[in-house]
């Protein structure tokens, strides 16, 4: 098995923006600032591959046949993942759509946390930590800071109050080329003779596998919604790639279904960046949803390899936790 | 492992074949989106002498400007080459180009711009950006950063050993088109 030797915890926290011994205050929640520990959040994540994506690498690595294209690839893809910890550089130069889910007790001002996570995300492209990569639609124009120039569209947030009192802050650096392969369904569709069932669903996923071949760089992640309308089935699908490699899906049946086909996806031949070889996907996740009668929507969100995604946890009178 | 350094003669490149693995060193020009619809509508003289026999890399860079007002690359994978299908096999012959480094390979018409100029598509890792920016030795210059920002605009750097896999070659090979062919052969036996 190939070698992938992140640096060490200790090292990590030296690099750290955030001061040493820096412990969150939550008892004046409208006074919260998450700005610094948002931008440390952004530079773990460009830099740092999670580990459950790492061994999914590098089990796919010790499957493929010894110097062969797939494992070359899969090789090389291993040794970017340790030169991008040990520079503290991008895993990969296209950071992508930037995209946060924030969950907070009652009391935190939306408007300021908002504010704060665009302050950091602006401080991380001028780090080299992100690529300007926010462009007007029509003219392609880039301010060079990664901010909507038209509304505040990007970053992408999406808030949710809940009951804990903790404030935890999801981040997915999620690619174009891997965005683009996405794809959403409208069941029955009578071209790939899928019915409104797990049976059609499954057809779907397979031609969307099949049509993305490399170009979303593969090995893939897939996050597939059954349901929802055409907004939230694929919001679903996007937030469903959060969910850890290793983590099972809570309903059993739905785990069985995402296993096999998983396996039934890694006998396509697609392999690592499309040059053939038996890891297609590092896994699949399904969630099913809501419908309005009329509607069946499959949406399927695909990941490349560089799976860059990690949660904040601020609770008070703690260090900032990063998993 | 087959080693090249451009510029690349015609017959070094015609020599090249599908599944070839490649270390590449010398000029590389980086070009993606606006580049290519540019280079394809307005045909600029000025980049003759810098394309002629070299080697196009679609991709943006995450670059950073050193204190003494150098440039250097941070992460430098490819991006998704089919987005320049229309205009790919026009600059190769309009500018001499011998190979397309990118991912996710092109198509029909680009594969006949490859085997009329003798020219391939070279296939990097993609997301290998950290791996890929050890490799540029220097960035010699950039064009037109101010027009289309730093991912679009024409960097041309020098690389040394930067590993590619040849996945289009000028005879029309294309191991894309395999790679689609089989893993649809299988899907249908998958859903049946």
């Amino acid at each position: 098995m190939t070698e992938c030797q992140l640096s060490s915890q200790e090292t990590v926290e030296s690099l750290s923006v955030l001061p040493k011994d820096w412990q969150v205050d939550l008892r004046d929640l409208a006074s919260l600032d998450i700005t610094l520990s948002t931008l440390e959040l952004i530079r773990r994540t460009t830099s740092r591959l999670p580990q459950d994506v790492i061994d999914a690498l590098a089990r796919g690595h010790a499957k493929e046949a010894q110097a062969s294209r797939a494992a070359n690839t899969l090789g090389t893809m291993l040794e970017n993942v340790t030169l991008a910890d040990h520079h503290v550089a991008p895993l990969c130069q296209d950071t992508g759509t930037v995209i946060f889910w924030v969950r907070h007790p009652f009391g935190v001002s939306q408007r300021a946390l908002k504010q704060q996570i665009r302050q950091a995300v602006v401080e991380a492209t001028k780090r080299s930590w992100l690529r300007p990569n926010c462009v007007a639609a029509l003219s392609g124009k880039n301010a060079g800071n990664n901010l909507d120039p038209f509304h505040e569209g990007h970053p992408v947030i999406h808030f949710e109050e809940w009951d804990q009192a903790e404030v935890e802050v999801s981040i997915m650096l999620k690619g174009g080329g891997c965005e683009n392969v996405g794809a959403q369904y409208r069941l029955p569709e009578a071209s790939l003779g899928a019915g409104r069932d797990l049976k059609g669903v499954r057809k779907c996923i397979i031609d969307a596998v099949v049509k993305a071949q490399g170009q979303g760089c593969s090995p893939g992640i897939l996050g597939v919604a059954i349901g929802g309308d055409r907004v939230t089935g694929y919001e679903k699908s996007k937030e469903l790639l959060l969910r850890r490699l290793d983590a099972p899906n809570p309903d059993p049946g739905m785990d069985a279904f995402e296993k096999a086909l998983a396996e039934d996806l890694n006998t396509l031949g697609i392999g690592p960046m499309g040059y053939g070889g038996r890891t297609t996907v590092l896994g699949v996740a399904v969630e099913e949803m809501f419908r309005h009668p009329a509607s069946f929507y499959v949406s399927i969100s695909y990941m490349c390899w560089s799976s860059r995604r990690m949660t904040l946890r601020l609770q008070n009178a703690r260090p900032a936790i990063f998993e | 492992m087959i080693r090249l350094t451009t510029p690349i003669s015609e017959s070094d490149i015609r020599a090249l074949k599908v599944g070839d693995e490649v270390l590449l060193s010398g000029r590389v020009v980086l070009s993606r989106d606006m580049g290519h619809k540019f280079m394809v509508e307005e045909k600029p003289e000025w980049l003759r002498p810098i394309l002629d026999e070299a080697v196009i890399y679609h991709c943006g860079p995450v670059v950073r400007k050193e204190p003494d007002g150098s440039w250097s690359f941070v992460s430098s994978g490819p991006t998704t080459s089919i987005r320049e299908e229309p205009y790919q096999a026009d600059v190769l012959e309009t500018y001499r180009v011998r190979g397309v480094i990118g991912k996710g390979g092109m198509g029909a018409k680009t594969s006949a711009g490859l085997q009329k100029v003798g020219a391939c598509y070279f296939h990097a890792t993609g997301g290998a950006g950290a791996l890929i920016a050890e490799r540029v030795k220097q960035v010699v210059d950039v064009k037109m950063l101010e027009e289309f920002g730093s991912p679009e605009a024409f960097w041309i750097i020098e690389v040394e050993d930067f590993p590619l896999v040849v996945t289009m070659d000028s005879l029309g090979g294309s191991l894309h088109e395999d790679v689609l062919a089989e893993s649809q052969a299988r899907a249908k036996a998958l859903t049946a």
